[in-house]
């Protein structure tokens, strides 16, 4: 709650009064209204009267008003506070609980440093700054109006929180119950926004004074920025927002950022697993967010070539290029005798199996390890765990466990691996590399064979549809941001994917909706940095919230869907046909094809055509895979002249 | 299914008839790929298996186009597995439909080698 200034000057509660008065002073009299319209009550009148001269005054003139010249208002400062981070955009749905803020941000702060970007709807808001943070490494911020704003980013925030991405928020509510407007704003406030979605934030404030949120601001930032990163919260109260500051009663100042380093793992751990690691036989290196930057990828290559160890890439970021010879599949863990998970999200996962084959919804669990195999683990999410949302997956008991930042600790492990191989293994070594290399060719050779099978489907196969779009921008620095939905991950097996921004990982948290308004804004990123930003969009994910796409066309952020349309929630599809089976039910699929309830038919969405409305170009539905690679070579240059582009096409179920 | 179009020549399916037929194992029937089809669509197969069997790489859905399976071991499977595919069992899936099933699998066009597809050529190649 903002202290309240005493002085005789307008607040701006009684501002807002005095407005009142006045705009009630310019109503149309009724009284009058219909004295005046008297005389023509014996022919047929119009539906709407013309002003009398007393309402054409109030309609026209200029009301006395109060003078609100009262002072720096609250949300300059603030725009002061936010322009010294650097923040480029603001993409959020505009609301009355911000309004301060937003005045001030597109007057005061002339709409630069950040830029406000109208969106639809504030989960995609929240993921657009989810994708761009990924595409760039900085993040962005967003607004929520109040309590339903907020609730309707938690999606967003529950999947940045997930997939360790930084987003900052910050959420108008008007704690003044006293003086804020009954009615609708009244149902929009909360005690405590925060409490919405303090189980996945990793930090929320609720600042009472300008100073207070130039503390919180700044703080909110280096810790949403340090590792493990993730989304913070601020609240910030409507009449912080809109109340001057009090004149020299206080000495405003901004705190100076200064990032934090990275955690890292201990060095007596980090010894024990070099030692480990130089004297396995079979060493395994599994990875899944360890890049955060694209240095992380050269420090992996190196330490893998360093012990000739398979690397298996979890893919929530691109870690390794999938083109390196050490580049492995899962089930290499099943023959190691030492296993390294760095970041991993699901350790557990990794050397266990579950098979879901269970009649009373009870699967049955499967080790993958050999006897004896030792497990080191070094991850930053270790020194973040919550206790309600089990995003920290099953427990798994691990020898060595270094809760710490895995990009940060990888120079000190490969220093120390470099120490604690002894000549004596080399050899054996560089034999064991040359295994790998001949089991990497014989594996993409199967992948490509497996890749052929339909390869002239229709509905088109999803290993051709990826293929057909990566003949269309090879040639270009493309960055495939997004693979909504289930394409058999085709994408990430048969592209060359060497650079850091070409793959940005899935969501985090596995919920539908992320893929569009992840893509649109990893594909304004991009757009600054050059790059031609690609998307396979499934259908189901498009329609959680579709107007992200007129968020792209309005800022003319450009971007290539290719449509992954099967027509279906596709997993739910086989887990209610799995239920049917072990209850020796037919599934009853009405008039579709999946069960009922899973189908999205009857009648077939038209994507191309709902993006056309939206500004998108955009051409569909494609049906004959040999009408594929034209299609999307017309979306393609669309795409380079700057605007979005989409593909509507029809495919296999996965 | 107006977007399915599995290529189910007359040719293939007589052959498909015939195999079913003489590589029963002594479980002669006169099964069909037509109905094979329909009945893998009604069912449910191309779930995990896609319309065309040619299954998920990376997931449980295999390739199951033109399966080396013997009939009787292709039905001994599908009546009894345990593992990440739910059984389908005689009040779900007929017998007459899961051999007609086996016949329209065995139907299918044997896969191009992926070094006849110039667009396989570039997967994963620097």
């Amino acid at each position: 709650m903002a202290k309240k200034d005493s002085s005789p000057k307008l607040n701006r509660r009684k501002f807002l009064a005095a407005a009142a008065i006045v705009g009630a002073t310019g109503a149309v009299n009724p009284a009058k209204a219909a004295t005046a319209a008297a005389p023509e009550t014996q022919r047929r009148l119009p539906s709407a009267l013309p002003p009398n001269a007393h309402v054409a005054a109030a309609e026209n003139g200029t009301p006395q008003m109060p003078s609100h010249d009262n002072g720096t208002p609250g949300s300059d400062f603030m725009v002061d506070v936010i322009k010294t981070l650097d923040i480029k955009y603001l993409p959020a749905n505009p609301a009355s609980s911000f309004r301060g803020i937003h005045e001030s941000l597109i007057n005061y702060g002339k709409n630069t440093m950040p830029e406000f970007l109208t969106c639809m709807h504030e989960e995609s808001a929240v993921a657009m700054c989810h994708g761009y943070f990924k595409a760039t490494g900085k993040p962005i911020m967003t607004l929520c109006h109040g309590a339903v704003g907020l609730q309707h980013a938690t999606m967003a925030i529950y999947n940045a929180w997930c997939d360790r991405v930084p987003v900052l928020i910050m959420g108008g509510n008007d704690l003044d119950a006293a003086h804020r407007a009954p009615g609708v704003p009244t149902f929009h406030s909360a005690q405590d926004i925060n409490a919405i979605v303090r189980d996945y934030t990793k930090w929320d404030d609720t600042p009472v004074s300008p100073q207070h949120f130039a503390q919180s601001f700044v703080r909110m930032y280096k810790i949403a920025t340090t590792p493990p990163y993730g989304p913070v919260i601020l609240s910030l109260d409507g009449g912080l927002q809109t109340e001057p500051i009090r004149g020299d009663t206080e000495q405003l100042y901004i705190p100076k950022f200064f990032p934090s380093a990275p955690p890292q793992g201990d060095s007596g751990a980090v010894k024990e697993a070099a030692r480990l690691l130089a004297n396995a036989e079979r060493p395994v290196i599994v990875v899944d967010r360890v890049a955060r930057t694209p240095n992380g990828v050269k420090l992996l290559v190196e330490l893998a070539e360093l012990l000739q160890a398979p690397v298996v890439d979890q893919g929530n970021r691109m870690n390794f290029p999938n083109t390196h010879p050490l580049n492995r599949p899962a089930n290499v863990v099943n023959q190691a005798d030492v296993i390294i998970g760095m970041e991993l999200s699901d350790y557990w996962n990794t050397v266990n199996g579950f098979i879901d084959n269970g009649n009373e919804g009870i699967g049955q669990n499967v080790s993958k390890l050999k006897q004896g195999t030792k497990l080191i683990s070094i991850s930053s999410v270790d020194l973040l765990t919550k206790s309600n949302y089990q995003d920290f997956q099953r427990f798994q008991s691990i020898d060595v466990s270094m809760p710490g930042d895995a990009e940060a600790t990888l120079p000190a492990l490969i220093e120390a691996v470099k120490s604690a191989i002894s000549i004596d293994r080399k050899d054996a070594m560089s034999k064991r590399g040359d295994a790998i290399r001949q089991a990497h060719v014989k594996g993409l050779d199967a992948t490509k064979q497996a890749a052929a099978i339909a390869w002239d489907a229709s509905p088109i196969n999803t290993a051709r549809l990826v293929m057909e779009t990566y003949a269309q921008i090879k040639d270009v620095d493309w960055s495939l941001v997004s693979t909504a939905g289930n394409t058999s991950n085709w994408a990430n097996q048969l592209w060359p994917i060497e650079k850091h921004h070409q793959w940005l990982g899935w969501s985090g948290g596995y919920g539908v909706g992320y893929g569009a308004p992840a893509s649109v804004g990893a594909a304004l990123g991009n757009r600054d940095l050059g790059r031609f930003s690609v998307s396979i969009q499934s259908d189901g994910d498009l329609m959680y919230a579709p107007g992200v796409l007129w968020t792209a066309a309005r800022h003319k952020i450009p971007l290539l869907a290719v449509m992954h349309n099967n027509r279906g929630y596709h997993q739910e599809v086989m887990h209610v046909q799995r239920l049917s089976n072990f209850r020796n039910r037919v599934a009853n699929i009405g008039n579709d094809l999946g069960p009922i309830g899973t189908s999205i038919m009857n009648p077939d969405i038209q994507y191309h055509e709902l993006a056309k409305s939206m500004g998108w170009w955009a051409k569909g539905p494609i049906v004959d895979p040999a009408d594929l690679g034209p299609a999307i070579r017309e979306a393609v240059a669309v795409v380079k002249s700057g605007q979005p582009a989409l593909v509507n096409v029809l495919t296999q179920p996965r | 299914m107006r977007f399915v179009r599995v290529p189910v020549t007359p040719a293939l399916v007589a052959l498909a008839v015939f195999a079913s037929i003489v590589g029963g194992q002594g479980n002669a029937v006169a099964a069909s790929a037509e109905k094979g089809k329909a009945a893998y669509i009604q069912r449910g197969c191309w779930q995990c298996h896609d319309y065309n069997g040619q299954g998920v790489a990376t997931s449980n859905g295999t390739v199951i186009a033109r399966t080396a399976l013997p009939l009787d071991a292709f039905r001994s499977f599908v009546r009894t597995t345990d593992g990440a595919m739910p059984p389908y069992r005689l009040a779900v899936l007929a017998d007459d439909e899961l051999d007609n099933i086996y016949a329209y699998l065995q139907s299918l066009p044997q896969p191009k080698s992926a070094s006849d597809i110039p667009l396989l050529g570039e997967a994963r190649t620097k």
